[in-house]
């Protein structure tokens, strides 16, 4: 029987994916913003499984606003890798060191 | 039932993949692999707005736009640094410990009948219908300030990105109306067969 | 009002005049104020002097302000006028005017006159304030006024590093002695309760034969308080052991030896003595130590001024040893004696002082006297300004008639001889040689500077004026050092040079000092070492002993004419050595050698002081700066602190990657640690 326990289950999962890819990467920015998709991805899923559980819409309606979010963030974010790179000209990882104490 | 452990297991699986893919293509494909099962998903759980959603938006935009940034910089391949592996074990702890500590956040409510509920209840109406009414009704606030950060995403993303090319010539609209006839017009008096400066 | 008012404070608005507003008045402003205050102050003293003498005036005391009142200790300023403050008041107005009048022409070409003039008159201030001082506190504020403006003065051209250096040892060797003072003062409050003098004194003779406990040991009372006031008179009056400072002191301009170095502040150590005289009478052990003090440094500082050769170092021993005479006199209870060897000495030390500054002045500022000679016909008027003053400090007189320190040297060595103790004795012998050195280096001064042949070819000084143009503005018109005004009256070895005699700026104040050099003695020894006149005169402000000076007429004969006969041997020798064989001196030096060096390193005092103090004070000063400061306080303190904080911060520094991912990996852990937390502690 699929209880709300094996969705939460399997989000908690992709979570720990996209965390893991956060701080494990070590090539390139995009990944990074990849994994913080996936981390959105995973509340997503989350949002949903507990709408559908509790019989109550707002789930799905916050879930729509995270997209919403996500996609505003995404492109900001990979505009500011494009710029990122046009003054870098790479985006390693071991480059974006410019806040160095 | 089956579906469900499909549509898990895959999403699960490509997700890894896009963290261990070399080619960051690859892994922006995977991504779009993830996004549709996870819509598979949902789709299960009785929201096919919000799975047919996560399509539209995060593949045919989203992952979009990342392949777009991905081909149009100049991407080293296979750059595998040595703190990939050296930071596995050390990684791989912590996030198992953090998946424990979620699942077991998760399980610890007694929430008996939410555990034992049905997988979906058949819906009383349409999925879509419920979710127009929330979104215009209850959350149309939050709703119109959604559609102002995209708008503001938006003109940021282009405001960000922009160069202003050296030669291009635009107009200047206050200079053009504070011109005066004077600037703009001069009497000669060329003598015959001279020519004229200006 | 009362003119001793007038008298102490003028000097103070002068100089606060000078010293702040030099700038906006001007010099001349400057000097005619502060020397316009010191002349009133002179002028307003001597009848109060002679009011004194006259025997019609009273001791009073006029008070000032009330000072300090705190508990048993009440403290006033007031100014107490009587016979012995008279005397002093004279002295200190009448030489210090007419400094400021020679300085005059002395500081023409300096160019801070000003600042000069004001220390001068703040000076004057200080040393009134100490002369009229009704309390011990207000003695010893003027104590430290006069010992500032020492300081002050010896460093006034504070560009020279050796002035600065002699300012700071004068500064420090009196602070020695200030501490003995100190201590005396404190004693003397513990003891009577009191730091007015006039009670103390009353009280004093009460105390004889108390003991009191001083680091550990019981001694008699008043022969500590005594030795430790004793201390101070010791530093700032140059005895043997304090000295040091005195020659250097020689690195000021010369009006400010002659005002301080010989006839003023080291004479306030005299002073303190004759004042506290009943204290000191109550303890002879006191006295004696003060005797064999004096007669010490008497010989001493005579000793070694027959070998200097700088003209202003001679003067200054021969101060040191004149000192010494006064407080063997003191010590052998002839106060009167002492103190009019003070009043006596002011006129002939001050005079020799600017009388060699007159002689500088026209050797273009050359000291050294292998240098001079032959001068006698070049500058006149301050060849017999000097004679007089050496006829005067030699004591030349007979059968009652002579010069100055005739009757004064004379009063000391016969009060010594009929004192009858053992240390009077001893002190009359020394005294007696010490006269005998006297005479020698004064004649030797005299004769090595205005008679012989010229020496001046090989001075730098004169090689200078004779080569170079003057750069001090006001040289140009009048100064003019070449042979064309005048015929030169001396060719051989002048190098071209011509000396010219000093301004009248110069010369008045020598005339009048060498009138007291030689008229004071003659006026005055019957009013203060007379029998009768001098107890009359007295009155009770020193502890007169008119027993003693009764006595002091009746010794032998032979005792009287022993300091004539020193004299002439003196004069003799330095004849022979300076006037007739003028390789005597070589030749002598040549066979002692050693005793030469020895008392050319001034028995090597400094030497030793050296030695003995300067070398382990910057031990330790090293000692608590290197291990103490740097190694352990600003180790575990401010400098640890910061290196502590570095490298903290060089540690933290490393959490500060600049990677985005590092940061998220922080995050995570902390969001770990606090999802542990509420699982298993929380709940």
């Amino acid at each position: 029987m699929i209880g709300l326990s094996h969705y939460l289950t399997v989000a908690a999962i992709l979570f720990t994916i996209g965390v893991l890819g956060i701080f494990l990467n070590r090539r390139n920015i995009i990944l990074m913003l990849m994994a913080i998709e996936l981390i959105l991805l995973a509340v997503n899923i989350n949002l949903v499984a507990f709408s559908a559980y509790l019989g109550d819409v707002t789930g799905q309606v916050f879930a729509m606003f995270v997209l919403t979010v996500a996609a505003a963030e995404a492109a900001i974010g990979l505009a500011i890798l494009v710029i990122f790179f046009r003054r870098r000209g790479s985006i390693a990882v071991d480059d974006a060191d410019r806040m160095r104490g | 039932m089956i579906a469900f452990y499909l549509f898990a297991t895959l999403t699960i699986a490509s997700a890894i993949l896009v963290i261990f893919a070399r080619n960051p293509v690859h892994s922006v494909l995977w991504l779009i692999v993830a996004f549709f099962n996870a819509a598979g998903l949902m789709l299960l759980l009785g929201a096919e707005f919000i799975a047919m959603l996560l399509v539209i938006v995060y593949v045919g935009a989203v992952a979009v736009l990342f392949l777009f940034v991905v081909m149009m910089l100049n991407i080293d391949f296979a750059r595998l640094r040595s703190g990939f592996t050296k930071n596995l074990p050390f990684g791989l702890m912590i996030a198992l410990v953090l998946l424990a500590e979620i699942v077991i956040a998760a399980n610890a409510r007694q929430a008996g009948p939410l555990i034992n509920a049905p997988t979906s209840t058949a819906p009383v109406r349409p999925n879509i219908v419920a979710v127009g009414e929330a979104l215009y009704g209850r959350f149309l606030f939050p709703f119109e300030l959604a559609g102002l950060i995209l708008l503001v995403a938006m003109i940021g993303a282009i405001v960000l990105t922009h160069r202003s090319r050296g030669d291009s010539r635009g107009q200047n609209i206050p200079r053009q109306i504070a011109r005066r006839p004077e600037d703009a017009v001069k009497n000669m008096q060329p003598g015959v067969g001279e020519g004229m400066k200006l | 009002m009362h003119p001793i008012l007038l008298i102490v404070f003028l000097p103070l608005v002068a100089a606060i005049f000078a010293g702040l507003g030099g700038r906006v008045i001007g010099k001349t402003a400057s000097k005619v104020i502060t020397t316009g205050a010191l002349m009133v102050g002179a002028l307003l003293s001597w009848p109060i002097f002679f009011a004194y003498l006259g025997g019609s005036a009273q001791a009073e005391v006029v008070p000032v302000l009330k000072f300090i009142q705190s508990g048993a200790l009440d403290v006033d300023w007031a100014l107490r006028v009587d016979a012995l403050t008279a005397v002093m008041l004279v002295v200190v107005t009448t030489v210090s005017s007419l400094v400021h009048l020679y300085s005059w022409g002395y500081m023409e070409e300096d160019p801070s006159q000003p600042r000069f003039f004001a220390y001068l008159s703040l000076f004057s201030f200080a040393m009134l304030m100490l002369v009229t001082a009704d309390s011990l506190v207000q003695m010893f504020f003027g104590w430290e006024g006069v010992g500032l403006a020492s300081y002050l003065l010896i460093g006034f051209w504070y560009h020279k590093p050796s002035a600065n250096v002699a300012a700071l040892k004068a500064f420090v060797v009196n602070r020695v002695g200030d501490f003995g003072f100190s201590l005396g003062i404190f004693g003397t409050f513990l003891v009577f309760g009191t730091v007015s003098i006039p009670a103390i004194l009353e009280a004093a003779p009460g105390m004889s034969g108390s003991t009191i406990g001083f680091a550990g040991l019981r001694v008699d009372t008043m022969t500590l308080l005594c030795l430790l006031l004793f201390v101070g008179a010791m530093g700032k009056s140059a005895q043997l052991g304090l000295h040091t400072w005195l020659p250097d002191a020689m690195e000021g301009p010369t009006p400010v030896s002659a005002l301080i170095h010989a006839a003023t502040m080291v004479t306030a150590g005299v002073f303190m003595v004759c004042r506290l005289s009943p204290m000191f009478e109550v303890s002879p052990d006191a006295l004696t130590v003060v005797t064999y003090v004096g007669a010490a440094t008497a010989i001493f500082a005579a000793t070694v001024a027959v070998v200097q050769t700088d003209i202003k170092r001679v003067i200054a021993y021969s101060t040191c040893s004149q000192l010494g005479y006064m407080f063997f006199a003191a010590g052998s209870g002839a106060y009167g004696a002492a103190m009019f060897h003070l009043f006596t000495h002011a006129f002939f030390k001050a005079l020799l002082f600017l009388g060699a500054g007159s002689v500088i002045h026209s050797m273009h500022h050359e000291q050294d006297m292998r240098h001079y000679g032959a001068l006698r016909k070049e500058i006149p008027y301050t060849f017999w300004a000097m004679v007089a003053g050496t006829l005067a400090i030699t004591g030349v007189g007979i059968f009652g008639i002579g010069f100055a320190g005739y009757f004064s040297k004379d009063a000391i060595l016969e009060s010594a001889f009929a004192s009858g103790t053992v240390a009077g004795n001893l002190s009359f012998w020394i005294g007696a040689f010490a006269a005998l050195l006297t005479s020698f280096y004064s004649w030797r001064l005299i004769f090595l500077t205005f008679f012989g042949k010229a020496r001046w070819a090989g001075s730098e000084h004169v090689q200078h004026a004779v080569h170079h143009v003057h750069e001090e503005a006001g040289e140009i018109a009048d100064d003019s050092d070449s042979s064309h005004d005048h015929p030169v009256k001396v060719h051989e070895g002048t190098a071209g040079y011509h000396p010219h005699e000093s301004p009248w700026t110069i010369l008045v104040p020598l005339a009048l000092l060498a009138l007291g050099a030689i008229f004071s003695g003659l006026a005055f020894h019957e009013a203060f070492v007379g029998a009768e006149a001098g107890a009359h005169f007295w009155h009770g402000s020193i502890a007169f002993d008119a027993h003693l000076a009764h006595a002091m007429h009746e010794v032998p004969l032979w005792v009287k004419y022993t300091p004539l006969a020193v004299m002439l041997v003196g004069l003799a020798l330095a004849y022979r050595n300076y006037m007739a064989k003028p390789g005597a001196p070589a030749a002598f030096v040549a066979m002692f050698p050693h005793l030469h060096r020895f008392l050319m390193h001034k028995w090597y005092f400094d030497e030793f002081y050296d030695w003995l103090f300067v070398r382990p004070s910057f031990a330790i000063g090293r000692i608590f700066w290197k291990r103490g400061d740097e190694q352990t306080i600003d180790r575990f303190g401010p400098h640890g602190a910061a290196v502590a904080v570095g490298i903290g911060n060089k540690v933290t520094t490393r959490l500060q990657s600049g990677y985005v991912y590092s940061y998220a990996l922080v995050m995570l852990l902390g969001l770990i640690a606090a999802t542990s937390w509420v699982f298993w502690w929380a709940s």
